[in-house]
């Protein structure tokens, strides 16, 4: 037992204590909050060029409507279009034809110089449809129209409220559907990078020969379960500083975006905000992610330590390797589908086979689903870990003094009978 | 309990898929000797490492380390140095010592200090801090051998333990190596270097594909293989040094003349006590320059057990 925590050590401390770790663990969240803010940012800081636009207006009753914005002034001009062409002041010529507000499908045309932004062609589009509607409603002459019609219209904004929970709590959908696709792609990186460094770890050790010294005092084993519980509780520490960091940047960026949304007026928007602000959620959701984290981890490790042993290299590992990664992916490409119906049967199963449950659990778990699933499923994936560790441990054993040929699975089969 | 062996290996059989990596092999090694165990390459030999190392069980047979059947935890009382070495190359030197030492059972403390002793015995204290990706081969080497000799094992079990030094750091190592000895401890050390094991071993085992065909002392065995042959360096005519053995019951096993006229001559008694007149006989047919007995050297014992055993097993084929 003492040895093993020696090997757990000597693998965490000797990754943790790496720059690499501790740059990549600072930077990734800081990284994510660029991109996350950029737009904004860049919003702030270009000012808005401002384009010239001729109107050359045949009706004559829709240039009056049209109003300046910050990226457009707007210009009549009863000159012809070949002059107006000519003049390089304007950044683009806009020509109404005479019979716009009669015709069944008005149209425009705005002429430009190099690309137009789509931005800017709806913008003009929806003055010219918004001075076209004025100019139809005054044609039917009924006092206070515009007024009945204002009225008419009808904004819906539906609230879902879960009735199979013991309280009634408001939920948003497409909070879920975010938290979920979130957290699933989190899981996806985490078991991929930290399992697969199990497997080059491995390949290391085996491909510079220290393996041999190693296991003349543990056995091989207890050095295998060491290596995956090291790496393990370096993905673990990295996930807690990220949460930390995420419960810091939420905890001061949220007020500010919550009162945005407020003031905004959007109700499922600032539904969201609520929910988001809701730490008790949160932190039961993180929560979760470790547990499926931990066993999802475990489970495909087990697999990268099994193909790691049996190889000399990394280019020979690829190929095995995929034993590993087309169930990872399938699990995240199933979890696509699953964030649309949490609640199907197939969301159901797959969430309960071990290759894909954690990443399938992880996009169910924001919507809410009975407690039993989520246990039943930790459960299955824990004991398939056990299963499958011991299969590895015996393959691991064989493997690691097997040098220069390139196995199959049919070798690791048989190494896995070996008794 | 004491015994005189320190380690006995009973009937040892090990299979691999589609090879017998060793059939029925047995070897006793004397405690506080320094052991030989030879054989070419491919012959089973690390196999049998591992094996006496608790890497590996053997399919049949028994391993008994100091008067008991070997355990786990007797790899804490062997230090074991693997023909292919190697160390955590992004691991500090200092660091993975001691990671080493503590594996095989001792504290941090004592490991600490014993490591600085050694670090200054062999004047690579300053290497301390640096990453193995740092250091040449050989000073690898050096490092690796500490690892191996840290813990005072009652058993050492080298491999090749001279190949990648030069001929300064090999002599220190073999001083180094004797010198444990002397401290009580035991050496098995597997080598292709002949002269090396002339040099150190008391005993030996020779392993040629998979079965141990050659066991003993050293003295005894090339007592056993040198043939009572003798060379004779003479001045004289052949036809006269022919007749001259012959007459005496000897033979001549090759012989000749050289172009700077020295003539040379092996010859082989019938019997050790024939030499005292075969020597009379020689002496008045030619004049004697020299005349000395040839002892077998480990590379002709190597050479000619493992050919002989060969066409054995090529007679007949167990396997």
């Amino acid at each position: 037992m003492k040895s093993v925590n020696l090997i757990i050590a000597r693998e965490y401390l000797e990754r943790v204590k790496r720059k690499s770790f501790i740059i990549t663990t600072i930077l990734t969240p800081l990284l994510m909050l660029l991109l996350m803010a950029a737009p904004t940012l860049i919003l702030m800081f270009s000012s808005p060029d401002e384009r010239k636009i001729a109107v050359i207006d045949d009706s004559g009753v829709i240039a009056s409507h049209l109003r300046n914005t910050d990226e457009i002034t707007f210009v009549n001009t009863s000159a012809p279009l070949d002059s107006v062409r000519a003049d390089e002041n304007y950044e683009g010529i806009l020509v109404i034809s005479r019979g716009i507000v009669d015709e069944k499908s008005p149209s425009a045309t705005l002429y430009t110089r190099g690309a137009s932004s789509m931005m800017t062609e709806g913008l003009i589009a929806g003055q010219i449809e918004e001075a076209v509607e004025a100019q139809r409603i005054l044609a039917y002459d009924i006092d206070n129209l515009r007024t009945i019609l204002n009225e008419i219209q009808a904004d819906v904004h539906l609230s879902t409220v879960r009735i199979d929970k013991d309280e009634e709590s408001e939920t948003s959908s497409i909070l879920s559907y975010i938290t979920g696709l979130v957290m699933d792609m989190m899981l996806y990186m985490f078991i991929l990078i930290y399992g697969q460094m199990v497997m080059t770890s491995i390949i290391e050790e085996k491909n510079n020969r220290v393996l041999e010294i190693v296991v003349s005092s543990v056995n091989p084993t207890s050095l295998m379960l060491g290596k995956i519980a090291g790496i393990g509780l370096v993905a673990i520490t990295q996930i807690v500083i990220w949460g930390a960091l995420l419960a810091i940047a939420s905890a001061w960026a949220l007020p500010v975006l919550g009162a945005a949304a407020a003031s905004v007026g959007d109700a499922s928007l600032s539904g969201a905000m609520a929910q988001l602000g809701d730490t008790a959620w949160l932190a039961s959701l993180f929560g979760w992610l470790v547990l499926f984290f931990i066993g999802g981890y475990l489970f495909y490790s087990a697999i990268w330590a099994a193909i790691g042993s049996a190889v000399d290299n990394i280019q020979d590992a690829s190929q095995l390797s995929s034993i590993a990664t087309v169930p990872v992916i399938i699990g995240i490409v199933c979890s696509m589908s699953i964030v649309q119906d949490p609640d199907s049967t197939m969301a159901v199963w797959v969430s309960m086979i071990p290759f894909t449950s954690p990443m399938a659990m992880m996009s169910r778990l924001p919507f809410g689903i009975p407690l039993w699933q989520i246990l039943t499923s930790l459960a299955i994936l824990y004991a398939s870990f056990m299963g499958l560790i011991w299969v590895a441990a015996k393959i691991y054993r064989v493997g690691i003094f097997m040098y220069g040929k390139k196995p199959g699975l049919a070798d690791l089969i048989r190494w896995a009978r070996y008794k | 309990m004491y015994m005189e062996n320190i380690l006995i290996a009973e009937n040892i059989t090990k299979d691999f898929t589609g090879h017998r990596a060793l059939d029925n092999v047995s070897i006793e090694v004397p405690r506080g000797k320094v052991y030989g165990l030879l054989g070419p390459n491919g012959a089973g030999k690390t196999t049998l490492i591992r094996i006496i190392n608790h890497i590996t069980a053997p399919d049949r047979g028994s391993v008994i380390f100091d008067g008991h059947t070997l355990t786990a935890a007797d790899t804490a009382c062997i230090g074991y140095l693997p023909e292919e070495r190697g160390l955590y190359k992004k691991m500090k030197v200092g660091d993975q010592a001691l990671f080493f030492a503590r594996l095989k059972g001792l504290s941090k403390a004592e490991a600490t200090a014993r490591l600085k002793e050694w670090f200054d015995h062999l004047e690579i204290s300053d290497w301390w801090d640096k990453k193995v990706e740092e250091l040449s081969k050989g000073m690898a080497q050096k490092v690796q051998f500490i690892v191996t000799v840290l813990h005072r094992p009652k058993l050492l079990i080298f491999d090749e333990p001279f190949s990648g030094f030069d001929p300064i750091n090999a002599g220190v190592l073999k001083r180094e190596i004797l010198k444990l000895r002397d401290e009580g401890a035991t050496v098995i050390f597997s080598t292709h270097n002949m002269s090396s094991v002339e040099e150190l071993c008391e005993n030996i085992t020779l392993i040629n594909r998979s079965r141990n065909i050659l066991s003993g002392p050293v003295a005894e065995i090339r007592e056993r293989f040198s043939d009572n042959s003798y060379e004779l360096s003479y001045i004289g005519a052949p036809d006269a040094l022919a007749a001259a053995v012959a007459s005496a019951g000897a033979d001549i096993i090759s012989g000749g003349v050289d172009p700077l006229g020295n003539a040379t001559a092996t010859l082989r008694m019938p019997r050790a006590e024939a030499v005292r007149d075969v020597i009379a006989a020689v002496n008045a047919a030619v004049d004697i320059r020299a005349f000395t007995p040839r002892i077998a050297s480990m590379d002709d014992i190597f050479v000619r057990a493992v050919e002989t055993s060969n066409q054995n097993t090529e007679n007949n084929p167990t396997l």
